[in-house]
């Protein structure tokens, strides 16, 4: 659509602005604040100037949590996008079991971070759990709360429950908007089922698995509640992600200088992966646009 | 296509494997704590409404939800008010550095909260907003604006831009197009913005339970209580966690035909 140039819009967008402004430059600053200076306590505090991001560049356990949180990432997404694109390509087109799925599918997106956590904890354990029981029955040592593969796994999992019907729900949406029409040309042509998967679908639901690739990487990369309440980050540091070590180092031992510096360099990571997959968006919105 | 048995094969199996972990929780809450521990039952041998009883006699249970219904829905108001407007101009004009603050908006959804908590804790205290529910409502504006925002703009996009001109052929001034003729046509879209800071308000821990203490503390860390000197509850925590799915079940049901336009971010 063509846009009018109106630069009095601003005033449209002016409450926007002050409240953004409020919630989020604020404390952002205050952090940009905390990570150039030192305490002693008192609340006095002193230029420390770029040390902190010197210190905590150079900190083995930033580049643990970093790694770990990458392999975190990569993993939920190979795994919750191919299976979310399945699950839709699966579903109901329409009628009353359209609606039941999606209104079950939706469901696990609306349950609180921690009660997530909970249940799992709940589900996994060898004495009271489901899933820990059962596989106890069948022989297989498991256990999340001492053995780090099996935390993985169970965190791993957890995600998958979690947010693979996000996924699934926006290709869905994706695959809603496709005219019968193609179908029936692509019948007519005699295009196999991978065909019309490769030439059809997938082209009509990039747009749309761009969103869900962009919250699905954001969304792990902070995770925090979920496995905080089923691991509490352990055993050991095996399942301590960035934004847990973030929250142990900021809250936990009060260290301001160098969780403010972490929180920059944790935020900018984030940022600069994010801007690539919204300029691939925007471009792609324009090409569709012609 | 037709719906073949292998299609409803996998549909199956997946809602089994999203609703095993759910029943399993509601089996625990019916069950009394005896029976957890004692013996490993796959339905409630001895129903029992107990830890059902506990929650909702208890105000320091109870107040939880209340507390955390309020800040969800002043959230759900101050978001899709001011990111009315703002999409608004977004979807309609060019102005000075509109790519770029769209892009601004949009990283604030993806700042950790975990990096917010303790500068929140400490601009909340500072102004005296610590442990009121405005606190966690403004505190949670902060992933819910830009994404109500970029909700609206998708679904404002489709309402074609002639709609607007005749209006203002017909004598509407910009308030009373905007309230009469353009909120209806997109009513859609702001149920489904409305949803979504619902969902992403309801669902977060962090921010709220660093904001709050005793006065606005939210049922999700009311939980942790569960913890006593004498072992976990496991009933009553069980119990909590039920009752924390409801809503958001209920508010599903309501959105169900928009869910999937509305997960697309009214970009279909």
């Amino acid at each position: 659509m063509d846009k009018t140039l109106n630069n009095k819009a601003w005033f449209l967008v002016a409450p926007v602005l002050v409240l953004v402004a409020f919630s989020a430059v604020v404390p952002l600053m205050t952090v940009v604040n905390y990570s150039v200076q030192d305490t002693f306590g008192n609340n006095q505090f002193f230029w420390a100037g770029l040390d902190w991001f010197d210190q905590m560049l150079h900190s083995e356990r930033m580049w643990a949590a970093l790694g770990r949180q990458a392999i975190f990432s990569a993993i939920i997404l190979a795994i919750e996008v191919p299976l979310g694109i399945f699950v839709a390509l699966n579903m109901p087109k329409k009628g009353f079991w359209a609606s039941v799925c999606l209104v079950l599918m939706a469901l696990p997106l609306l349950i609180p971070f921690n009660v997530v956590g909970t249940i799992w904890q709940i589900f996994g354990r060898v004495d009271i759990g489901l899933l820990g029981y059962a596989l106890a029955k069948l022989g297989i040592g498991y256990n999340y709360t001492a053995n780090a593969f099996d935390a993985w796994v169970t965190v791993v999992v957890m995600d998958v429950w979690h947010w693979t019907s996000l996924v699934a729900l926006l290709a869905y949406a994706g695959l809603q908007s496709i005219p019968e029409a193609y179908y029936q040309a692509a019948k007519i042509d005699q295009a196999s089922r991978w065909s019309v998967f490769r030439y059809i679908e997938l082209p009509k639901m990039q747009g749309v698995l761009l969103i869900a690739v962009l919250l699905r990487f954001m969304d792990s990369f902070m995770i925090y509640t979920e496995p905080f309440v089923l691991t509490g980050g352990g055993p050991g540091n095996s399942t301590t992600f960035l934004s847990i070590d973030l929250v142990k180092m900021a809250i936990g031992q009060f260290d301001l200088g160098p969780a403010a510096a972490f929180s920059l360099m944790y935020f900018l990571v984030i940022l600069a992966i994010s801007w690539v997959f919204y300029t691939v968006m925007v471009n792609l919105d324009k090409a569709e646009g012609k | 296509m037709m719906r073949s048995p292998k299609q409803a094969l996998v549909m199956t199996l997946y809602i089994l494997f999203l609703m095993v972990p759910i029943y399993w929780l509601i089996n625990m809450s019916l069950k009394t704590n005896t029976e957890i521990l004692g013996s490993f039952t796959l339905w409630p041998r001895d129903l029992t409404l107990d830890n059902y009883r506990t929650i909702l006699t208890d105000p320091s249970w109870y107040m939880g939800y209340v507390n955390s219904m309020i800040y969800v829905v002043e959230n759900m108001v101050i978001s899709i008010a001011v990111a009315l407007p703002a999409a608004y101009a977004f979807s309609r004009y060019r102005f000075m550095g509109d790519k770029h603050l769209f892009f601004w908006l949009l990283t604030n959804r993806m700042a950790p909260p975990a990096v917010f908590a303790l500068p929140f804790f400490q601009l909340y205290s500072s102004v005296g907003l610590f442990d009121t529910h405005i606190a966690v409502a403004l505190a949670h504006c902060l992933f819910n604006v830009p994404l109500a925002v970029w909700i609206l703009e998708g679904f404002m996009r489709g309402v074609p831009k002639e709609i607007d001109e005749t209006a203002y052929i017909d004598g509407h001034s910009f308030g009373s197009f905007f309230v009469r003729i353009f909120m209806p046509l997109i009513a859609s879209g702001i149920g489904v913005a409305a949803f979504f800071c619902f969902m992403f308000s309801w669902v977060e821990l962090l921010l709220s339970r660093t904001l709050t203490s005793v006065n606005a503390k939210p049922i999700a860390a009311a939980m942790t209580r569960t913890v006593s000197a004498s072992g976990m509850d496991w009933g009553v925590l069980a119990a909590a966690g039920v009752l924390t799915i409801i809503p958001g079940a209920l508010v599903i049901y309501f959105v169900r035909n928009y869910i999937a336009k509305g997960f697309a971010l009214g970009r279909v």
